[in-house]
């Protein structure tokens, strides 16, 4: 499948950078694997893949912030003395990524000061209202941005230009290789269509361009190549008129069509009366998987939240809570980083298993137990610190937490975030036992398959619901469909 | 632009509220003696002001620098005025151990507030070492500068202003600036650009330092003399009057002009309460409920600008 | 401070004792203790009284900060020496030295705690002051209510109030007493109550725990009325004992409060609180004045001292992987 040899070094000149074998993994996670390729100047290489297929880690090797674990990464005229990043730096490779690494205390001018290291002292802030405004003007013609306005103050989309802009300026070193992480995310139409004129022209003079976005139509609207992504792997790297829609999202895969359980359940139970309905739409009925699909960051995990703050009190301590929440990011929203399994375990049933002001420690000790035993926590003492157990495993002890309580809602914000498959098999019976008995589950998943499990999908692009999906029509191609912006030519 | 504005005219309107309540409540303040007499300490205030708020521009938050002007008060009522060689190469030293401090903090990841208050006690003792009594004198020059009368308006309201032009130069205008502002703003996209953020840390500390060694001069060229504790209030006053000018504890938003109108706002409500014949009992209180009221009023502006 | 997070497993309780946070600021307070009492030359047992007596102050409006602190980076409590004064100014005046009125007195001194506790959250709830100012401007308030109230005057506490203060129960002073109290309240809150779970999660991590069900609102309410409450008490337990309130009893309780918090062990990035250790850095923190005091050094050194332990402890701690 590989086709590296139309790219590979001696097709141009020497490439602004290529990567040979490039493995990269945190501890036993493996985010990057055998990555090889090589971008000459001139080129627009597209680059796509499912969420968690390994596209920002592959930009964050290219761009030097990461470093490779097996493997080679050369940058052009790279000084082996240096550092990757510096490298990277040297050799004119930009980044925008979806994280904005701007300072929104300061204007926009004052913020281009801060990647462009030794510019002239004197006179610098027309130095740079210049070239701001130049770069501004090159890529979105007509912009309205004042050199002067404090970047805190400006639209998110208009960051984003100012973002993209600082990129492709005209600095000490001429960019020679830009990577942009779903840069038309917060733009509209217009602006994204001058950004893609604009990278086309950029290769067309001898820049190349690492293009990540989920809009099929404009990846084969400016690439040259596309790569696509799973696993961790390149599966698949060609010149773009050997692709169609069609064969990049075979390319892409089916995320393991699992036959045999999927939807095992969904017939057999009827459900009860809607237990929430959200202003955006959004509803459940008791006993019922409710799904929450779409890319990642289209605003799933917000809706969410609003649903479990709506019905969460903040003054009192409900004895038995209306709804419990699993976290997916385990470090920002679940884990209790000094904790031991045990008091993370318990931390929502307190009031419920313990019947007055203090915790009823041996009822407690049960009911881990218990819990341990169900869903099978590896660990061989309950008092050993959470940061003790793998991710999966500390992510079971976030399910525990939640289905303890008797909560009749349960909200899980894409919980199966590094599980392995068998524990994730006995999740789906354990939630599907769970729902049988009338509890209502919300949940957002970044994969297919676990979307397959519910009864009912909403499919969410640009923070509203784009499609209703009820049983049968939960088809992958049904939920790509809806959350890719199939623009046609 | 706007919000930014904004930040600056509530400050602004603050002091003319005050200063026009002072001259309502007693016409004879109106004069070059008057206003001399009502921003009598103002000059310290801001430099000590500015001081905080090169700290607050780095997310961090000083409270030994009422402990610290004080320091640099005795050294200056003793050392400067008897061996100016010594006594300069005191505050220097000083300067460089306030650098040396906000490189510790970076590079240990510590938290400023408890090292600052750790701090605090070591510039007390030292302080109490050097001048264990009130004494001193001031250097002559120091006198004469402070006491300067300059035409038409009092030395004690252009020194502060002067004093916000030039580090609003500093800091709003200059590079260097900039990438200070950075490190308070989005610290992460400083070092991924290459920069040492240790560095620029310490010359934000650095800067606090020089910005403390001045007040501490400038006071004993007001009071002539010095003592160990003359300035332990500025710790307290100088955070106040960041905030009041606008600043913001995250985020590196900070203004100078906001900061040191900020200062002049607190001298002035002192000034005033006391000439409401209001019981000198409830100065302190009044600052603290001007504080409140400003930052109510600005959280109703904020609120507004986000509903807008 | 990583090692407190490491749980006792039982296959080691000698290194796991050894481990424990608290136990360096006991052994500094032991060895300061030593070294004081041996070149003072006045009785070990006198000072030890002494270090009892001064250390239960620092140790009560300790506990309190300590909670506070414990609620996550941000949180600390300024108001604490404004909150003591005012406090103790208040109560004093309403006994006006009647020995009827004392627990009145008390439950005045206590009541004015809970006003200044919700007072400050108020202004951090509400108007989204930062806790810092908050406390600080709230504490400006408060100073001058108790210059108002006081005008420089200086009431004597009832008699028998001043005698409790001043007094001792089996050769341990009655104030330590009640700190040791307050303390072994404080360490069932944390280690044993629902409450103490909800504190320590909230310092860990303030969305986690509201996603957890945590009434966020509610204990941070708590935990800040109860830090004005414990400065309120010593306040008035300071007042009785130095026989009488004046305006500056409060003022080296701010940084005290703070340095035994730091210096007991309890993780200044919240979360994980420490109580024994508070009582270990009370009596180290008066013990090393009286030990360089009997060596002669003025207060000069000691301040210079005190600080460079502060700085160092915190400096130190942070090597084992704090972050902010």
């Amino acid at each position: 499948m590989k086709t590296d040899e139309n790219t590979g070094p001696g097709a141009t000149a020497a490439p602004v950078v290529s990567l040979e074998q490039a493995h990269l993994s945190y501890g036993p996670v493996l985010a990057l694997r055998g990555a090889t390729l090589s971008i000459s100047a001139g080129e627009c290489v597209g680059l796509v893949g499912h969420n968690g297929a390994g596209k920002s880690t592959l930009a964050n090797v290219i761009n030097g912030r990461l470093t490779q674990t097996q493997g080679a990464v050369h940058h052009r005229n790279a000084d082996p003395a240096l550092r990757n990043s510096q490298n990277a730096q040297n050799a004119g490779i930009r980044s925008v990524f979806q994280e904005l690494s701007l300072c929104p205390n300061l204007t926009v001018l004052e913020n281009l000061r801060i990647p462009y290291r030794n510019m002239p002292r004197k006179g610098w802030r027309r130095v740079a209202r210049q070239k701001m405004l130049d770069a501004l003007d090159l890529v979105f013609p007509g912009h309205g941005i004042h050199a002067r306005a404090t970047v805190g103050n400006l639209t998110i989309a208009e960051r984003q230009m100012v973002e993209i802009a600082i990129a492709f300026a005209d600095r000490d070193r001429e960019p020679s290789l830009v990577i942009l992480d779903e840069p038309t995310s917060s733009l509209d139409a217009a602006i994204a269509q001058q950004l893609l004129d604009h990278i086309k022209r950029f290769c067309a003079k001898g820049g190349a361009v690492l293009f990540i976005s989920h809009m099929m139509g404009e990846i084969f609207e400016v690439s040259t190549r596309i790569i696509v992504m799973k696993d961790g792997q390149i599966v698949d790297d060609q010149p773009a008129s050997q692709f169609t829609r069609a064969s990049i999202v075979d390319a892409m895969g089916h995320v393991a069509p699992d036959e045999d359980t999927s939807g095992a359940g969904r017939a057999d139970r009827t459900l009860g009366a809607e237990v929430v309905r959200a202003a955006n739409g959004l509803n459940a009925r008791a006993g019922e998987i409710v799904g929450l699909a779409g890319l990642a960051g289209h605003g799933q995990a917000e809706a969410l939240a609003q649903i479990y703050f709506d019905h969460a009190p903040k003054w009192k301590s409900a004895r038995q809570p209306e709804v419990v929440f699993v976290a997916g990011d385990r470090a920002r929203d679940g884990i209790m980083p000094l904790w031991s399994i045990l008091r993370n375990l318990s931390l929502t049933t307190l009031s419920e298993f313990s019947r007055k002001v203090m915790v009823d420690r041996s009822s407690e000790a049960d009911m881990v137990q218990t819990w341990k035993d169900r869903i099978g926590i590896r660990t061989d003492n309950l008092l050993n610190p959470i940061l003790s157990l793998s991710g999966g495993n500390q992510q079971k002890v976030l399910f525990a937490r939640a289905l303890a309580s008797s909560a009749p809602i349960v909200v899980m914000d894409d919980p199966m975030r590094g599980v392995d498959v068998g524990t994730k098999k006995d999740v789906y019976q354990m939630i599907q036992a769970e729902a049988s008995q009338d509890r209502s589950f919300l949940w957002y998943s970044t994969e297919t398959d676990e979307i397959l499990e519910c009864d009912r999908v909403f499919v969410f692009r640009a923070g509203q619901i784009a499609a209703e999906l009820v049983g049968d029509e939960i088809t992958e191609e049904n939920i790509l469909n809806a959350s890719f912006q199939m623009q046609e030519a | 632009m706007t919000s930014d504005r904004l930040r600056l005219l509530l400050p602004v309107l603050s002091l003319a509220v005050l200063l026009g309540a002072v001259f309502y409540l007693q016409p004879r303040a109106m004069s070059y003696f008057g206003l001399n007499l009502l921003f009598n300490l103002a000059i310290p205030v801001a430099l000590a002001t500015v001081a905080q708020m090169m700290i607050i521009m780095v997310n961090d938050i000083d409270l030994s620098i009422g402990t610290f002007v004080s320091f640099c008060a005795c050294v200056t009522a003793t050392f400067v005025h008897d061996t100016p060689l010594l006594g300069y190469g005191i505050l220097s030293a000083a300067v460089l151990a306030y650098a040396a401090l906000g490189a510790l903090i970076q590079l240990r990841g510590l938290p400023a507030i408890v090292v600052t208050l750790g701090m605090s006690f070591v510039w007390g003792g030292l302080a109490v070492l050097i001048l264990p009594s009130p004494g001193g004198a001031s250097p002559e020059w120091l006198k004469t500068l402070m006491n300067f009368k300059t035409p038409l308006v009092p030395i004690a309201v252009i020194a502060p202003l002067v004093v916000a032009f030039a580090v609003h130069l500093l800091i709003k205008r200059s590079w260097v600036g900039v990438v200070l502002q950075g490190v308070g703003g989005n610290e992460r996209a400083m070092e991924r650009a290459g920069w040492s953020v240790v560095r620029l840390r310490a010359s934000a500390y650095g800067l606090a330092g020089l910005f403390g060694v001045l007040a501490g001069m400038c006071l004993v060229g007001l009071t002539t003399a010095a003592d160990a504790n003359i300035a332990l209030r500025y710790t307290l006053l100088s955070i106040a009057g960041v905030i009041l000018g606008g600043g913001e504890f995250v985020g590196g938003r900070v203004s100078p002009f906001g900061a040191v109108i900020g200062a002049l706002t607190l001298t002035l409500a002192a000034s005033f309460l006391s000439f409401l014949r209001l019981s000198p009992d409830w100065q302190i209180g009044a600052q603290g409920a001007i504080l409140i009221l400003v930052l109510a009023v600005r959280l109703f502006f904020v609120r507004k600008e986000v509903s807008a | 401070m990583s090692d407190q997070t490491t749980p006792d497993t039982g296959h080691n309780p000698l290194r796991a004792f050894v481990q424990k946070p608290w136990l360096w600021a006991y052994l500094a307070a032991g060895i300061t203790f030593v070294a004081t009492s041996l070149l003072a030359g006045s009785g070990a047992g006198s000072l030890l009284y002494a270090a009892l007596t001064f250390a239960s102050f620092s140790a009560i409006v300790g506990i309190g900060q300590m909670l506070v602190i414990t609620l996550g980076p941000g949180n600390i409590d300024l108001s604490v020496p404004a909150t003591m004064t005012l406090a103790a100014t208040l109560a004093l005046k309403f006994m006006d030295t009647q020995t009827a009125l004392i627990l009145p007195g008390l439950l005045v001194a206590i009541g004015i705690g809970i006003g200044c506790g919700i007072v400050n959250f108020a202004l951090i709830l509400i108007l989204r002051i930062p806790p810092i100012i908050a406390t600080l401007s709230a504490s400006f308030l408060y100073q001058s209510l108790a210059i108002w109230s006081n005008r420089g005057l200086r009431i004597k506490p009832p008699e028998p109030l001043a005698e409790f203060a001043s007094g001792g129960t089996l050769g341990v002073p009655n104030v330590a007493l009640v700190g040791i109290a307050l303390a072994v309240c404080a360490w069932l809150l944390l280690e044993r109550a629902i409450a103490g779970r909800w504190i320590s999660a909230i310092g860990q991590n303030l969305r986690a725990a509201r996603l957890s069900g945590v009434p966020v609102n509610a204990v941070r309410f708590g935990i800040y009325v109860n830090s004005a409450v414990c400065a309120a008490l010593a306040g008035f337990l300071l007042a009785s004992f130095s026989g009488g309130a004046n305006l500056n009893m409060g003022t080296e309780y701010m940084l005290m409060s703070i340095a035994v918090v730091v210096i007991g062990g309890s993780s200044i990035g919240g979360g994980n609180s420490n109580v024994p250790g508070i009582w270990g850095a009370a009596l180290f923190m008066f013990l090393i004045v009286s030990m360089l005091n009997s060596y002669g050094l003025g207060a000069g050194i000691r301040l210079i001292l005190t600080g460079l332990v502060i700085v160092g402890v915190v400096t130190l701690a942070s090597r084992k992987g704090y972050s902010a």
